[in-house]
């Protein structure tokens, strides 16, 4: 079933009579090529180009609760690809163009919008950062482009520019980056995965791992056990969880982000735009409720809610960024648990036990991340031997002293 | 979270900061076979238990004490504190 204009023209004529589920329910067969753990957005991508660019179709993706009800379904919903290091941006690049072509890929409306994301900079010394790091986005092949005051002036009239302390003194924009809308971007994943033969099994909780001699035979779930070839393991936020039913300790701490919406308010916000001086990040849903957050807790957790003091300081960032919204109410507030990695980049590798496959560690910005994880992953798993652009995002690299540390402060997880 | 010091009594926890399990007391010895080994598991890998966690928690706003806080991290529930200093003796460090 394709969607187009003409359908939902007829659609509208004939009563809505036509629309059907758009993916199956299906019980989980005893043996599958390959198991996916992990209806989120990444479970789902892979599964999508599996079966689309690498023709595996017996495929299934094991979902605890229901898909799309993880951390696709919390984050704010921001793509782009301003990072700096080798390791990172051409993965992060790759992942921009397929977000790119990913509604006509999928036959499904995913509401991406090329806005823009603005990172502002507030001293000499931010202006040097930034400009070294749009120049390694610009030898990657993505854009990035160096305004001014003046220039963020114009089209950001309403922040705070002459702020006594943290004064505004222009930003590295990235006009292809944007927002995607989360939910749809599950759900297109899920549809064209099932139309090409993946079993999406939900309610199905993973619950052992079954490994003999080495090899991984398939996963014990609260369905029963699901024989398998390989098993790829993307859960992550849980990832510590399951790689422990297989014996293997993580580089990787589970910690809360905390993520904000306004009550809707007219278009006032055209681009993504982050501070320099807090940790604030925010962008206006289509909706019109202001999208924003900020630092994680800071704690081990794997409850998926936060704490007051990391509100106060998230709505302090946003306030002294841009005075206007201090009037906004705030319509929800939501945590989401991640996988804070050692160096603040993910993991896609093999493990030690033979048929295992790891993808994980995305601390809080695998959304931009999923179509790129997704097809890495299932590279992986159909060639057992990295994709080109995730070539560094291995186990290895923190005992090799290869990490890959955007921030620069090292193997402590909630500082990235 | 309000965090019981054994000293001062019940604190916000936003006065301290975090630095992670508990653990990290158990620093290897530089001088064994294995010590390439131990170190990395040391520095870079973590148990991350869904459940009951002894983490180090730093009164940076305070009086600069280390604490060994026992914590769920499913509920957040506090259900032990110690000082850093008397943990790390029980241990068999800094004799």
């Amino acid at each position: 079933m394709r969607y187009s204009g003409f359908r939902v023209i007829k659609e509208a004529l004939t009563g809505h009579k036509g629309w059907k589920p758009v993916w199956r329910d299906p019980e989980p067969k005893a043996h599958y090529d390959i198991i996916v753990i992990g209806g989120g957005g990444h479970g789902l991508a892979t599964a999508h180009y599996l079966s689309k660019v690498y023709g595996h179709r017996n495929v299934a993706v094991v979902e605890k609760g229901w898909i799309g009800g993880g951390n696709v379904g919390r984050n704010t919903t921001i793509v782009r690809s301003n990072y700096m290091l080798d390791g990172n941006e051409p993965f992060y690049e790759f992942s921009m163009k397929l977000w790119e072509g990913l509604e006509q890929d999928l036959n499904y409306n995913a509401m991406m919008s090329q806005r823009g994301i603005l990172n502002l900079f507030h001293t000499d010394g931010q202006r040097d950062a930034y400009t070294r790091r749009g120049n390694a986005m610009i030898l990657h092949g993505a854009d990035a482009e160096l305004l001014d005051a003046d220039q963020v002036r114009k089209e950001h009239p309403y922040l705070n520019f002459d702020d006594a302390r943290f004064p505004i003194k222009g930003g590295l924009a990235q006009r292809r980056g944007g927002t995607a809308r989360h939910d749809a971007v599950a759900w297109g994943f899920a549809r064209s995965a099932d139309s090409h033969g993946v079993d999406i099994i939900q309610n199905c909780e993973v619950t052992g791992l079954r490994i003999e001699n080495g090899k991984c035979l398939g996963v014990e779930t609260s369905k029963g056990f699901i024989g398998a070839n390989k098993v790829g393991c993307a859960v992550a936020g849980n990832s510590g969880r399951v790689m422990n039913m297989a014996g293997m300790r993580l580089p990787i701490e589970s910690h809360v982000l905390q993520a904000f919406v306004s009550e809707g308010l007219k278009p006032v916000l055209p681009s993504v735009i982050t501070y320099g001086a807090g940790h604030f990040y925010v962008s206006q849903s289509d909706k019109g409720g202001l999208v924003f957050g900020g630092d994680i807790d800071g704690y081990n957790t794997y409850a998926q809610r936060g704490n007051l003091p990391v509100v106060e300081d998230v709505c302090e960032g946003g306030v002294s960024l841009m005075p206007m919204i201090g009037r906004a109410r705030l319509l929800r507030m939501w945590g989401g648990v991640m996988d804070m990695s050692m160096d603040g980049s993910p993991i896609i590798d093999r493990t030690p036990v033979e048929g295992l496959y790891f993808n994980g560690g995305w601390c809080y910005g695998g959304f931009k991340a999923t179509p790129a994880s997704g097809y890495c992953f299932a590279h992986l798993l159909a060639k057992d031997e990295p994709h080109s652009t995730a070539t560094a995002y291995r186990f290895d690299r923190f005992r090799t002293g290869r990490m890959i540390d955007e921030k620069g402060v090292g193997n402590q997880p909630n500082l990235h | 979270m309000i965090i019981n010091h054994p000293l001062l009594g019940p604190r916000d926890a936003s006065e301290f900061t975090y630095l992670g399990d508990a653990s990290l007391i158990n620093r290897p010895d530089w001088q064994a076979e294995d010590a390439a080994d131990a170190f990395y598991e040391y520095g870079y890998l973590r148990d991350n238990p869904a459940g009951e966690h002894q983490e180090l928690w730093y009164h940076e706003a305070g009086d600069r004490s280390w604490l060994v806080v026992t914590r769920d991290t499913t509920t957040h529930e506090i259900s032990k504190v110690e000082l850093a200093r008397d943990v790390a003796r029980a241990r068999g460090r800094s004799k």
